[in-house]
Parts: C-alpha cells; structure tokens; sequence
C-alpha cells in the first residue's frame, strides 16, 4: 500500500509540476518588432522596451533593426520565408504593395477605432487607411520646411526669410554668386528633384496652383491641366531661366546647404539632427512660401502595422505594445531624443513646440500637410525625376514634360490596380 | 563489396579521395549558384511580388512584356554600349602599357604594382571618387581644368550623350591593371628563341609584333576578350554609385541591364520580370562567349 501511495503521491506532483511549469511558460508571450537602424531610434526604442517590459511582465519584445538601405528588401524577402516579426515599421508608402500581399492585418477596431484616430491624429495618417481600415499607426511623422543660413541672408542684407514664392524667387537671385565663366558658386537656392523636389512639386507647387494632384480615389492622375504646367514651369525656371540653382550642384542639396554654398534648401525635418551637428553652419527654419495664400506641405511618416501571421497571445501582446508605442508619452520622448514629429495634434501643438524656433515651422506646416498615397514609392518618384531631367535635357515645355509625366504615373496606378 | 576500401587500389583510393574534395565546392555551387539560377528559369514564367504567398503561372507573358518594354531595350542598347566603348579602349591600353613595360628593366615591378593598385581598391570607393572628379564647377576637377583652359565646363555625368562614357572611364581605368598582368604573362611565355631568330633575319620591330607577337598572344587575347565582356555585360557598381540615387539616370541613360533587374525585383518587386531579363541576360552571355570562342579561337 505504501508503495502505492508513495507511487500515487509522485505521480502528482509530477502532474503538477508540469502543469505549473507549463502555465508560467504560457504567462510569458515574445513578440518581435523590426525596424530600420537609425542611432537614435535604435536606442529610444530599446529604452522604451525596456519600460514596456517593465509594466507588462509577461511579456517580452526581441527588438532587430536592418540597414536602412535595403530595409525594404529585407522585409519583402522574409514575407514568403515566413520570418517575419510580429510588430512591423514600414514606410506609409510601402502599406497598399504589403497588403496585396497579405501581410499586414487591420488594427483591431476595438482598441483602435477609426474615428479615434481621426480626432487625435494629424489628417495626413489617413495615407495608411484602406478600405476604411488602418492598418498602421506612426509614432512620428516629418514634413517640409525652407532651411535657410542666416550668414548669407546677412551678407544680402535680407532680414527675414520669405514668406511668398515670390519672394522665395526675388531673394534666390540676390543671393546667387556666379564666377566669371558663370559657373554658380552659391546658389540661392538648392534645386534637387531627387531630394525632396519631387515632394515638394506634387504637393506644394501643384496645390498652390489650385492643383489636386489625384482623384479623391487616388486611382486617376489629375495634375495633367495648364495650372499644372504653369507650377511645373515655376519649378523649372528656377533652373533654367533665372538660374539660381540646378539639380546635383555640390553633388545634392543636402551637402550644398551643409557646406553653405545654397542659401536655401527645402527638406525635411529628419534633417534637423544632421545640420545641428554641422559645426560652422548658422541656418534658420521658416515654414514652406506661399503663393497667393495658399499654404501645402508634405508630411510623410514610419507606421507600426501588425502582420497578419500574428495570433492569439502574440496579438494581443502586439496590440499592447502598439498602443504603448503610439502613447502621448513616447511621442514626447520622440521628438526630443529622435527630432521627429509627434503624430497626435495634442502633443504637437502645445505652444512650446509650435514656437520652437527649429521644429515650429515643421509643425504648423502639419495642419495643411498632404502625405501622397503612394502605390509604388520607387517608380512614381522616378517619373517626376525623369520629368524635369527629360525637360533640362531635351528643352520640353512643361507642358509636354507634364502630360508626360502623367502619363507615366498613371500607367503605374493602371498596373497596380488591374486595369 | 567491390568498393570497399581494402579492395580498392591506391589509385582507385586517391581518385576517391579527389572526388570527396571536389565534392565540397561542388555541394557549394549547386546549393547556391545553380539551384537559385535554375529557379528564376522558372520565376521568369510566373508573376509573383516577392511579398505574395502565390506565384502565378502566366507562360511567356513576362518575355512578351520584356521585348514590348522600351526601357528593355534601351537597357540592352547601354549595356552593349558600355561593352563597345570599353573593350576596345581596355584591350589596347593595357596591351601598349604591358609591351611597352615588357621592354624596361629598371622599375618593372614598381610599375607593374601601381598600375594593379586601381584593380585591387574598391570599385565603390573608386565610382565616388569618378563622381566627384566630373562634378560641375565649383567643385569638379575635371570641370574646374576645363574651365581654366578656357573650353568651358561639360555636363559629363548629368549629359544623356557623355555619360556611358564618363563612367567606362573608371571601368576601363580601373580593370587594366589585370589586364595588364595577364598581357605581361602572355608576352613573356613567348620564348626569346623566336624573337631573336627574327632579328637575325632583318625583321623590324612592326614586323616582330604582327607576326610573331600577337598571333602568339592569341590565347590571352581571346581570354581577356571574354573576362572583360562578361564583366561589362554585368556592369552595375559603377553605374549604381556614379548615377543619382542609383538609378542610371539621366532618363535611363547609363542603366544597364542588371540594373535594370535590379530595381525590378528589388525595388519594384517584378520578380517575374526580372527573372525574365535575367534569363535574358544569360543567353545573350553564353552567345557571346561561344561566339568569341569560335572566332578568336580559331586554330591558325
């Protein structure tokens, strides 16, 4: 009978054993969260982790990043190997190709409903938005500004920086220098479609024109009018009539701004960090001219999405960790430590940061941002890079270059949608 | 059993003992040469984005869009381009560099050395280099010279005419110093005997060269034809790094085709396409090989 019961008594606790140590491996749930390796948010995100962790016991995130350059690669490649992480940054631009493929899931409705996120968040996150659902939600986001150095505007004797296209244009050709064969030396302003020109014409220039660049469905090509080729033409003027600029002067306008040989620059706010380390660089920010008051801009933004392999325990960790990285707190800690945006209007606007002489400008030029709904990030870039070469390089009118351009984009859209 | 090992001779053994080393690179590149090269023979016949679970078998349709693309054969025509202007310049420069520095005593080594160094630096570093010598002023050498001369800056890189050629010059620059090598080797493998056999029969120096020196140097002629046709068939590091944001611009001016296929499967993510261009590829690289072969090979 001993025997028996010593033998039954064991037989429990080995029961038991296995059953409690199987519900403590039940309690901990890892998660994965890819993102591209940029210093500083390598390093917040592993703080935050860190925190995360901290108020969520049972769970754990397994942080990687990649090399910025073929990110995008990377994360198309470990789709069809099935390595993928649970929580993903993707740029915005890359959601409509991710969900032709299937690999992204909507945000749960219930912990992040649609009209939430359109009261809290800056409009322009609606590029993340398909049919009807969103599948990502930044942390951050950037838009334009003109970057200006004050030495130069100083050496010209132009106190403010302009307001008005116009003056944009008037205070470029003051501070254009040119060498004796006419070479440009200091150009008024860096003109570089491969920068964010091409932003800046399809959101800024065209809108100023009264231009909608796309139909509401964004499925038609509509900046193909005269008032089109009227902005396209403002643009290339820069270039080849007055001459203050030309594309790959210092080789790009980021080093002819760093280097102070481009008094103006348009870019974004990612830059901030970059031209803050530039020792000898004394440069101001103002937000982007407007023309006959008419103020546009170009935001675009980094968007944690979940992919749609991830289920159960892994979800619902997800969601948790998705929303402590959407919180109003980590938006605050972004734009210090990383410099980038916050995306909900009630971090961003407090008059702190709409005053701050650097990001200010960046923020008030949020509330009339436009984020292109891109369907192919790489090729329609390319078609407004080919635009303006192919109209330098063959002395097309802008009017040819538009219907051109056009054309080429909207043949992109035709693809992408199954025309 | 036959083929045990105590039944086996010594040579059957040493042959054994050969084939399991050469077994190791062989694994290597099956697993991860030919198998991949194989599976975009079949890639090239189905539509597929990289991120979808499915391929889609279309057939040819992916070769039909191929001929019909005119940004194929614009890219076919670059890259026959960049093989028309470099081979030539490569093949004679490195050849009157090698024979006149067969010729010199004093300082060969040293020479030799620091027309290889080019050919050993990174192709990367060196296209950056390129790219900011054909700057436009004020920065760029070459302009900044021109200037000075007095003709008047060129548009080099940012021209649809001059850029093929503005980076086949670091190519051709750049890969002489093999060339040169191999050149080297060729003309000192040909004995002395002959040449001086030739002197003593009156032959001048033009006559020693046509009729002795290069119909002998015809194998390394023929090899450094092929190695240096395939290499700027496959041009890419150049192009990639000397053009803006890598895309072979102006308009597609200096894209070759494996940029071409690049930024279809890796940026467009067209793999379909892009295997079909690559399939492409690999015949016209086979063609022009056997070709090569067949001409210059020819038995005299």
């Amino acid at each position: 009978m001993t025997k028996r019961n010593s033998l039954l008594a064991g037989l429990v606790a080995g029961v038991a054993a296995t059953i409690l140590a199987g519900s403590a491996g039940a309690q901990t749930v890892e998660i994965t969260y890819w993102q591209y390796f940029l210093k500083e948010k390598e390093a917040i995100v592993n703080e935050l982790i860190a925190e995360f962790e901290k108020q969520n016991p049972g769970i754990k995130v397994k942080h990687e990043t990649f090399p910025y350059a073929n990110y995008g690669t990377k994360v198309a490649a470990s789709v069809p190997a099935g390595v993928g992480p649970d929580v993903i940054n993707l740029f915005y631009g890359w959601i409509p190709q991710y969900l032709k493929g299937g690999y992204l899931q909507p945000l749960p409705e219930k912990d992040f409903p649609a009209a939430e996120i359109e009261k809290d968040y800056f409009p322009l996150v609606q590029a993340a938005k398909v049919d009807g659902k969103y599948y990502a939600l930044p942390t951050a986001v950037r838009s334009l500004a003109l970057f200006y150095n004050k030495d130069l505007f100083a050496k010209a004797g132009i106190a403010n920086p302009p307001a008005t296209i116009e003056e944009y244009l008037a205070y470029a050709q003051k501070m254009t220098e040119k060498d004796g064969s006419g070479n440009i030396t200091v150009a008024g302003t860096a003109v570089q479609p491969s920068g964010q020109g091409i932003h800046y014409i399809r959101e800024v220039l065209f809108r100023q024109w009264g231009v909608t660049p796309y139909s509401a469905d964004n499925k038609k090509v509509t900046y193909n009018t005269p008032a089109g080729a009227e902005a396209f033409q403002w643009y290339l003027d820069l270039i080849q009539k007055h001459k203050v600029g030309f594309p790959g002067f210092m080789t790009d306008d980021v080093t002819a701004f760093r280097s102070g040989k481009a008094a103006m620059n348009i870019d974004g706010s990612f830059r901030l960090a970059a031209l803050n380390a530039q020792a000898g660089l004394n440069y101001g920010v103002a937000e982007l001219p407007s023309r006959n008051g008419v103020k546009s801009n170009f935001a675009s933004f980094w968007a944690n999405g979940i992919t749609a392999s991830t289920k159960g325990a892994k979800l619902d960790a997800s969601v948790k960790f998705l929303k402590f990285l959407n919180s109003e707190e980590t938006m605050k800690q972004w734009l210090t430590k990383v410099g980038e945006l916050p995306a909900k209007k009630s971090v961003a606007l407090t008059e702190e940061n709409t005053k701050n002489p650097l990001y200010g400008p960046f923020i008030r030029g949020l509330d009339y941002a436009h984020a292109t709904y891109f369907i192919d990030e790489s090729g329609q870039r390319q078609v407004i890079m080919d635009a303006v070469d192919d109209a330098i390089a063959s002395k097309r009118s802008a009017k040819d270059a538009v219907k051109n351009m056009a054309d080429a984009e909207q043949a992109l859209l035709d693809e992408f949608y199954g025309k | 059993m036959r083929l045990s090992l105590d039944h086996m001779t010594i040579r059957q053994r040493q042959a054994l003992t050969a084939y399991i080393f050469l077994a190791i690179p062989a694994v290597f590149y099956s697993v991860i040469r030919f198998y991949p090269a194989l599976e975009s023979f079949y890639l090239s016949l189905t539509k597929w984005n990289i991120v979808s679970p499915t391929k889609q078998w279309v057939g040819l349709a992916n070769y039909q869009r191929l001929f019909k693309d005119p940004v194929f054969w614009k890219v076919l025509g670059n890259t026959f381009e960049y093989v028309a202007i470099g081979l030539p310049t490569t093949l004679i420069l490195s050849f009157l560099v090698a024979y006149y520095l067969d010729k010199v005593k004093f300082g060969q080594g040293m020479l030799r050395a620091m027309y290889f160094l080019p050919h050993i630096a990174s192709a990367v570093a060196m296209a950056w280099v390129w790219r900011w010598l054909y700057q436009p002023p004020p920065i760029g050498l070459f302009n900044n010279i021109l200037t000075q001369l007095g003709i008047g800056g060129q548009p080099f890189l940012t021209s649809t005419v001059q850029a093929i050629p503005a980076i086949t010059a670091p190519v051709v620059w750049a890969g002489m110093g093999f060339n040169i090598v191999i050149f080297l080797a060729g003309l000192k493998a040909i004995p002395e005997s002959y040449y001086e056999a030739a002197r003593i029969d009156g032959a001048s120096n033009f006559q020693i060269l046509r009729r002795i020196t290069l119909p002998l140097l015809k194998p390394t002629v023929l090899f450094l034809a092929i190695i240096n046709t395939i290499q700027l068939l496959r041009i890419f590091d150049q192009v990639y790094n000397m053009t803006q944001d890598g895309l072979g611009g102006p308009l597609n001016s200096t894209k070759p085709i494996v940029l071409h296929i690049y930024h279809s499967a890796f940026h467009k993510f067209d793999m379909g396409y892009a295997s079909a261009a690559t399939v492409v590829l690999f015949g016209i690289l086979m063609l022009i090989t056997l070709i090569q072969m067949k001409v210059l090979g020819k038995k005299s």
